[in-house]
């Protein structure tokens, strides 16, 4: 028998083959035991090729992914804003210090709504990305979002998010100018909105830098998004001491939307054009944007109360621990 | 779910690093007499170099005598994404319950400070650096819970390097957590009182800890987000050694005050009585 040529290491090959053999093997074990026939090797040689395929496919899949959420070539705010919000009025500034160029945010039309839309922009070119510093906001960038969150509250608008950063800027200023305090402040602010809030990790979920704009109502990720509470990079440097085992630890700290979808802390996954975001604007983005106005026409039937409740009880009980027995 | 035996919160202090007969201070070399150091609250007399301390002592030395009383033991660490990286997840907690002799690395109490009835959190470096797992998460909530139930305040002391890697998304979650927990307690018009100790950083420095009403730290003790190598990797730049200490972070207005250990419960006592809260709980 010829072994099949090895599939390209993308992660929908890889599901594509893995749930082929899986309904194989259910067919095999269905049928009825006939005398003389016997699939126990068939089966065998499905169950290893399956072993095989998630052991690969699983380190190859989280990687790529990692690869694909990070392609600069994938949509960013403003290209959410050029492809589908005409009228967006983009607004500066923290009021307090300075403009931070790796958070936008400003006021848009969506559908019939009038939002606030406030997200990360890494930025497309060299240059642009060193203006937007790699969109890692510092505390100047994470005011400004709580500035426009409260002028949504001000206005009963509806507040998007979009997500997509490697992480708050690690710098000498913006720790002195209070990024932990900050980022805390934030997360706060979002917690207690009384408008309807959505949240999409487009690319990058990293870690208190992401989290920071992400605490909303619903909390949707692109298929070939990640979410993390650290880099795989900086994961392997601190647990495997070596930077190098990327792979493995993307791996182990199931940061796919998938994975979190299955873990039950993300609300839904919306689909990539085939070969990745980056490859289709376009689709992306209407795709996204249809997923944001299903999410607030949903959450807009709910009272303010009511919602805000929701919202906290989601976040206190997040979180998965044992229960000893006591004696 | 898993079945875990009931450990004992140990409450002997493992073998002391310095002060024992015969040592000398390691910050500045001064010879300490037998007990010295125990006397002064592991603080050296000499130099006031704050020594970290387990949390079990800490509750101690905050506590009322016999006032004590331990909440959320029962909630124990679970392991949700069956993280291996170089040894299993479990086998790293188990060993740090061991050789801690907590069961988490929060320990939460209800108890009374100088007389008024308080929820008490301490974390401990010593497990798995204080990281925040759901277990820290949860614990705090109760903490926060148990506060509003009996209208008394909250004191919580960090010490933490920051999320639980092994727990993956979980542990960011717990900075979501921690903080809408702390809105409770701003609702019932209750204090949070935030206490920073060496070292306190990443997840818990940017949740819980910095939405406090009050915020204190231990002299000397380093605050950072990031890693200090991240941040000379990313900007190239050098930082000083007390790059984020207690001192620096007063200085850029980003706490309240600096307080020796040593005076550390007179001043969450003074704290708490202008502030309110208690005494109606018990």
């Amino acid at each position: 028998m010829t072994e099949p040529t090895e599939p390209p290491a993308t992660s929908r090959s890889y599901q594509a083959e893995a749930l082929r053999l899986l309904q194989r093997l259910q067919e095999l074990r269905n049928l009825p035991a006939l005398p003389g026939a016997s699939y126990s090797e068939e089966i065998k040689k499905i169950q290893d090729r399956l072993e095989t395929l998630r052991n690969r496919g699983a380190s190859d899949t989280a990687w790529n992914t990692v690869q694909i959420a990070r392609h600069q070539d994938r949509p960013q705010i403003l290209d959410y804003v050029a492809q589908s919000l005409p009228d967006f009025l983009e607004l500066s500034g923290d009021r307090l210090r300075g403009d931070d160029k790796a958070i936008v945010g400003g006021l848009a039309t969506l559908g019939s709504r009038r939002i606030v839309l406030i997200g990360h922009q890494k930025g497309h070119t060299l240059k642009e990305r060193q203006e937007r510093s790699f969109g890692m906001a510092r505390p100047e960038g994470y005011r400004k979002a709580m500035r426009l969150a409260r002028l949504a509250e001000k206005f009963g608008l509806p507040v998007v998010t979009l997500v997509d950063t490697g992480g708050a800027y690690p710098g000498k200023d913006a720790e002195e100018g209070g990024q932990a305090g900050t980022i805390a402040r934030s997360i706060e602010v979002f917690a207690n909105l009384r408008v309807p809030t959505v949240a999409v990790v487009i690319g990058e979920g990293g870690s208190g830098g992401a989290l920071a704009l992400a605490v909303a109502d619903r909390v949707l990720m692109l298929e070939n998004s990640v979410y993390s509470v650290i880099s795989p990079e900086g994961c392997a440097a601190l647990l495997w001491r070596d930077s190098a085992e990327g792979p493995r630890a993307a791996e182990a700290l199931r940061l796919t939307a998938g994975d979190l979808l299955e873990l039950g802390l993300i609300d839904a996954v919306i689909p990539e054009p085939t070969g990745g975001a980056h490859t289709d604007h376009r689709v992306t983005v209407k795709r996204v944007m249809r997923e944001v106005q299903l999410a607030l026409a949903e959450l807009e039937r709910l009272d303010a109360g009511e919602r805000l409740s929701l919202r906290r009880k989601k976040y206190l009980s997040m979180g998965s621990y044992a229960i000893a027995n006591s004696r | 779910m898993a079945k875990y035996v009931t450990v004992q919160v140990t409450r002997k202090e493992p073998a002391a690093a310095a002060g024992d007969a015969g040592e000398r201070c390691k910050k500045c070399g001064v010879p300490l007499e037998e007990g010295e150091l125990e006397k002064s609250l592991r603080v050296c007399p000499h130099c006031s170099y704050h020594y970290p301390i387990p949390a079990q002592t800490r509750v101690e030395q905050l506590a009322d005598e016999g006032t004590v009383s331990f909440i959320g033991e029962e909630l124990r660490t679970a392991d949700p994404l069956e993280f291996f990286d170089l040894r299993p997840y479990p086998e790293r907690f188990s060993e740090a319950q061991q050789e801690a002799g907590l069961t988490e690395a929060l320990l939460a109490a209800l108890c009374k400070i100088s007389g008024r009835p308080a929820a008490l959190g301490v974390m401990d470096f010593r497990f798995m650096g204080g990281s925040m797992g759901s277990v820290v998460g949860e614990r705090f909530y109760r903490l926060a819970q148990s506060a509003v139930e009996g209208h008394m305040p909250l004191v919580v002391v960090a010490a933490s390097g920051g999320a639980r890697m092994q727990e993956g998304l979980f542990s960011l979650m717990q900075m979501a957590k921690t903080v809408v927990a702390v809105q409770l307690l701003g609702e019932a018009r209750l204090p949070f009182i935030s206490v920073l100790t060496h070292p306190t950083t990443g997840g818990v420095l940017a949740s819980f800890s910095t939405v406090a009403d009050v915020i204190m730290a231990e002299p000397g003790a380093v605050m950072r987000f990031a890693g200090a190598r991240i941040i000379e990797q990313t900007t190239r730049e050098k930082l000083p050694p007390d790059f984020g200490s207690s001192e620096s972070q007063l200085a850029h207005g980003q706490i309240d005050l600096v307080v020796d250990r040593r005076q550390l419960k007179e001043y969450l006592a003074r704290c708490l009585s202008f502030l309110g809260g208690g005494g109606t709980g018990d």
